[in-house]
């Protein structure tokens, strides 16, 4: 698991949840516009070859989210929690709602994005603020 | 298919994976009637086997726990892991490289606990990227329901009523993890695992296995043997891992990919099929099997246990051996034990046979994580 060792790295993936806790978060973008997250060489919706990174929009749209109240032991003091996937422009992301109460996380919220740690553990999660 | 064989599903966790599969690979070699020298490999599904056991390479001790001296390998993909493992299996016989097969799965899962269990699911999902969001299994099923109403409407009372007809399928089942009947309000007032689903949306966590003796038409008549009912179909399909990057958050275009190859492969359409059973790992997962697998349309698979369209006395009968919901989910077993069920189902010697008794043409739907694997096969009385 990362954050148990300060050794693991997961190039590509480490990078990018340091640029969004800089504020200065991206995707990979082909050239038909299609958005995903690193590590890629390949986009997943064409194959297209040509990735380039892109700025991530700062505002973002609930799609669908739940509240999780059985955790793995990982997220076990972290519970009830809102996992939410919200829509950045051409590109989607799973992370944790932040600073609403979860009772109040509804679809169509509009959030941005962050980086975050984990009650249990400590380790980073991106999380999503009301914006 | 010559043979199946099935352990109890429930809740053993002193036995050993190996032990679990060796009930199960026995009991189908006896209802095969074949002598364990014809079985040419073992094709074995399991998920969790490093996890729960602290055990890979688990082809061989499976073998050897069956008594099955011959080339063993291990097949995981997530939930449909023995999915695959039967997919794999009916290619061979058919390609003409094999007369005789063991195809079959085992899991051992409560010896972890709830919280050790949960934490073994979810690697079937993204770890960067689902996981580490704190995404659990049941999470992740809750995120394609809350999709699903917010697309297409629909109620956790039309999800009870799924959970409600799985249990009463089980009540005869003696193989099944829960012969008890429930109501829609036992459903509703359960405490949530993971919001809109609780705890009586979600599978139980489960210790079994299963086993089907796959054996070519020329073996079976120079042997005399009873196969009445085979694998006419075959279908799989697969789609993004991560939930978040698919087109669709509340459909699962993998099962209709696999349904539309498995239904071409038999020569059937969705009208043909008289019993199904499906990858009921949370009730939602079972409305969005329904509609990949045209038995009814989009949007409409939310109401069709309620309506009792799928029910029983319905048109067509889904999970009368209880489903995963019920009858509980070894995860490495499922894929395997549905073909069981559906076989004893058509040939006449499922406890539910009754229910189905003019019964030709079964479909048998195995889903991995969230739906980024799929298997389907269709499996068909011969006369």
């Amino acid at each position: 698991m990362a954050g148990d060792d300060e050794e693991v790295v997961d190039a590509g993936y480490d990078e990018w949840l340091a640029a969004v806790r800089d504020d200065e978060g991206y995707y990979l973008e082909c050239e038909n516009g299609h958005g995903s997250l690193p590590p890629r060489r390949v986009c997943p919706h064409c194959g297209s070859l040509a990735l380039e990174e892109t700025t991530l929009p700062e505002s973002g749209e609930v799609e669908t989210f739940t509240i999780t109240h059985v955790a793995t032991p990982n997220f076990s003091d972290d519970t009830p929690y809102a996992v939410s996937i919200a829509r950045f422009g051409n590109v989607r992301v799973t992370g944790q709602m932040r600073g609403v109460a979860v009772e109040d996380v509804a679809v169509g919220a509009t959030v941005e994005i962050d980086v975050s740690e984990t009650e249990t553990t400590g380790d980073d999660v991106v999380v999503f603020r009301p914006r | 298919m010559a043979g199946v064989g099935l352990t109890a599903f429930g809740a053993s966790p002193e036995r050993t994976g190996r032990d679990l599969f060796a009930e199960a690979g026995c009991d189908a070699l006896a209802d095969a009637a074949i002598e364990r020298d014809h079985v040419e490999a073992l094709l074995y599904g399991n998920f969790m086997g490093e996890l729960a056991e602290h055990q890979g390479h688990q082809g061989p001790l499976m073998a050897e726990a069956v008594g099955v001296n011959a080339p063993a390998t291990r097949f995981e993909a997530a939930c449909a892991s023995s999915g695959v493992a039967v997919r794999e299996g009916v290619k061979r016989v058919r390609n003409g490289e094999a007369d005789v097969l063991l195809v079959g799965g085992a899991e051992r899962m409560t010896n972890l606990g709830t919280a050790g269990a949960t934490e073994a699911l979810a690697i079937a999902a993204d770890d960067l990227w689902e996981v580490r969001a704190g995404m659990t299994f049941p999470g992740a099923y809750a995120l394609m329901a809350q999709a699903y109403f917010a697309e297409y409407g629909g109620s956790r009372e039309d999800l009870a009523a799924i959970a409600v007809k799985n249990h009463d399928n089980a009540l005869n089942n003696e193989k099944a993890q829960y012969q008890r009947a429930i109501d829609v309000d036992t459903v509703l007032d359960a405490p949530m695992v993971s919001e809109p689903l609780g705890l009586y949306d979600s599978c139980p966590i489960s210790d079994g296995a299963a086993a089907v003796v796959l054996v070519s038409d020329e073996f079976a008549a120079e042997h005399d043997l009873d196969a009445s009912v085979a694998i006419t179909g075959t279908g799989q399909g697969g789609d993004l891992m991560a939930l978040h990057d698919r087109e669709y958050l509340a459909r699962s275009p993998a099962a209709d990919e696999a349904a539309e190859e498995a239904y071409a492969d038999a020569d059937v359409d969705p009208s043909d099929v008289d019993v199904a059973e499906v990858h009921d790992c949370f009730t939602i997962a079972e409305v969005l099997a329904l509609e990949s697998l045209g038995l009814v349309d989009v949007g409409e698979g939310i109401s069709a246990a309620a309506d009792g369209i799928t029910t029983k006395g319905g048109s067509i009968p889904v999970n009368l051996s209880g489903g995963l919901k019920a009858k509980g989910h070894p995860v490495g077993a499922t894929g395997a034990s549905q073909i069981c069920e559906l076989a004893m189902l058509l040939r006449g010697d499922h406890p539910n046979s009754d229910v189905v008794a003019d019964a030709d043409v079964g479909l048998a739907h195995n889903a991995g994580g969230t739906v980024a694997s799929a298997v389907v096969h269709v499996l068909e009385v011969m006369e």
